[in-house]
Formats: structure tokens, C-alpha cells, sequence
């Protein structure tokens, strides 16, 4: 982290981080693709099944 | 979130899984395959979870493992980027904003996987310098110093380090995330 002495330093930081940040969210929101909801779908299908035998 | 079905709180974090390994792979399709292999693991693994710990450092851990053990067969540094940043915008800011993080986004491509990874664990995702260092498996020091280099990188890539570039930066920062407490 950039010290308190250096006032540029942590301005330049901040300024990365909250970009950093943007992006970041940016691509949390892209859509979940295909082969991992389908995944999900048969891992708890899955679940379901062996549950049922118990 | 310790309430939750340690297998339904996985779901809550597969939008920042996957946020983590496209910007660890810069590739779709390879990020892809790393959050099948990584929600296969982790789901069929579970009971190796520990509950009160921090799932999502765990499967980021998970995910950068997979990610490494893969290049190191492949035997190649360089991955086959294809514009993970560049085309995810999926809000247009203003012009001088969309600008600036074509930028920023440029900059951060340029960086070396290692210090990407470290710059985005700790300042994109909010994990401390020691939570960063266990999950890659080095020492805090390391991690420290990666975040170091890569911000020092970006600075130097992005000019930040002109004095007018830092202006034109404080305007478009200050207008954005309205950080008062920012140095004039």
C-alpha cells in the first residue's frame, strides 16, 4: 500500500484500484456460459438421485 | 452466508470465479474450462471444505491452480488472449471514460500473469495481502512486491506518473467514484 508520506503514490494506487475495480465488475456480469449451468444442473441432478437412494 | 448450503453459497460466487479466471486467462474458452474443471472439484470435493473458512479464496485457489498446472504442460508463458477486456464493456461510459479504460484495460494485458494475478486479488477483489499470499502459495513479501511492480507497471504504461496525465486522471477518478478523501 502506498504510504502516507506519498500523496502521489497513493493517488496513482487509487486510481488503478478503482479501475481495477470496474473491470472487475464488468466481468462478473458476463453472462454465465452454457457448459456451467448445464454442469450445475447435473451435479445437483446428481445429488438428487444419490439422496433419493439413501 | 455460513448458513447457506456450503453447495448453493458455490453458486454465489461463480460470477466472481469467473471474473477471476477470465482475467487470469484473458481467453474465454480457457476460462471456461477452468470453471468446469474448478466447479466439478470443488462440488465433488466438498466435504474437504472447511465451513466458517472463505470459500471464494478457496476456489480461486482452486482455479489458479488448474490455470498453472495446465501452462506449465502446455510449457508456454504466453497465453492466447482474445480481448477478454477490450470487449466486455457491457455499459458504455462517457467518451473520455470509455477511453481511459480501453486504456487501463490495454495496460493491464500487458502485465505478467503473476503480478495480474496479485494486482487483481488484492485490489479488484478485495482479499488481503495474506489471504492473496496462501491461496498462491508464496510468501506475503512476494505478493507485496508483485502488487508493487504491477502498479508500478500500469503507472508507467498509462503515463500516471505525468503531471498532467494525473490531472486528466483525478477529474475523470474524482467524477466517477467521488472519493473526497483523495489527495488534491
Amino acid at each position: 500500500m502506498a504510504s502516507k508520506q506519498d500523496p502521489r503514490k497513493a493517488k496513482i494506487d487509487s486510481y488503478i484500484d478503482q479501475n481495477l475495480k470496474k473491470v472487475f465488475s464488468e466481468l462478473e456480469t458476463d453472462e454465465m456460459p452454457d457448459q456451467i449451468t448445464d454442469l450445475l444442473s447435473v451435479l445437483r441432478a446428481q445429488d438428487e438421485e444419490m439422496q433419493a437412494k439413501k | 452466508m455460513s448458513d447457506l448450503d456450503p453447495r448453493d453459497e458455490l453458486v454465489t460466487h461463480l460470477p466472481a470465479l469467473r471474473a477471476f479466471a477470465l482475467s487470469l486467462t484473458r481467453n474465454r474458452a480457457t476460462a471456461d474450462d477452468m470453471m468446469q474443471d474448478t466447479v466439478l472439484k470443488a462440488w465433488t470435493n466438498m466435504d474437504k471444505f472447511e465451513p466458517g473458512t472463505n470459500m471464494r479464496a478457496w476456489l480461486f485457489t482452486i482455479l489458479r491452480n488448474n490455470f498453472y498446472t495446465s501452462r506449465r504442460k502446455l510449457n508456454r508463458e504466453v497465453a492466447d488472449v482474445d480481448n477478454v477486456f477490450s470487449d466486455s464493456l457491457s455499459v458504455k461510459p462517457d467518451h473520455d471514460g470509455r477511453l481511459q479504460m480501453t486504456d487501463f484495460k490495454a495496460a493491464l494485458n500487458q502485465l505478467p500473469d503473476e503480478q495480474r494475478e496479485a494486482l487483481v486479488l488484492v485490489g479488484a477483489s478485495g482479499f488481503a495481502y495474506e489471504e492473496a499470499a496462501e491461496m498462491c502459495g508464496v510468501a506475503t513479501g512476494t505478493i507485496k512486491s508483485r502488487v508493487n511492480r504491477a502498479r508500478a507497471r500500469l503507472a508507467e504504461l498509462l503515463h500516471l506518473d505525468d503531471d498532467e496525465a494525473l490531472e486528466l486522471t483525478d477529474t475523470a477518478t474524482i467524477a466517477v467514484v467521488g472519493n473526497p478523501g483523495l489527495p488534491a
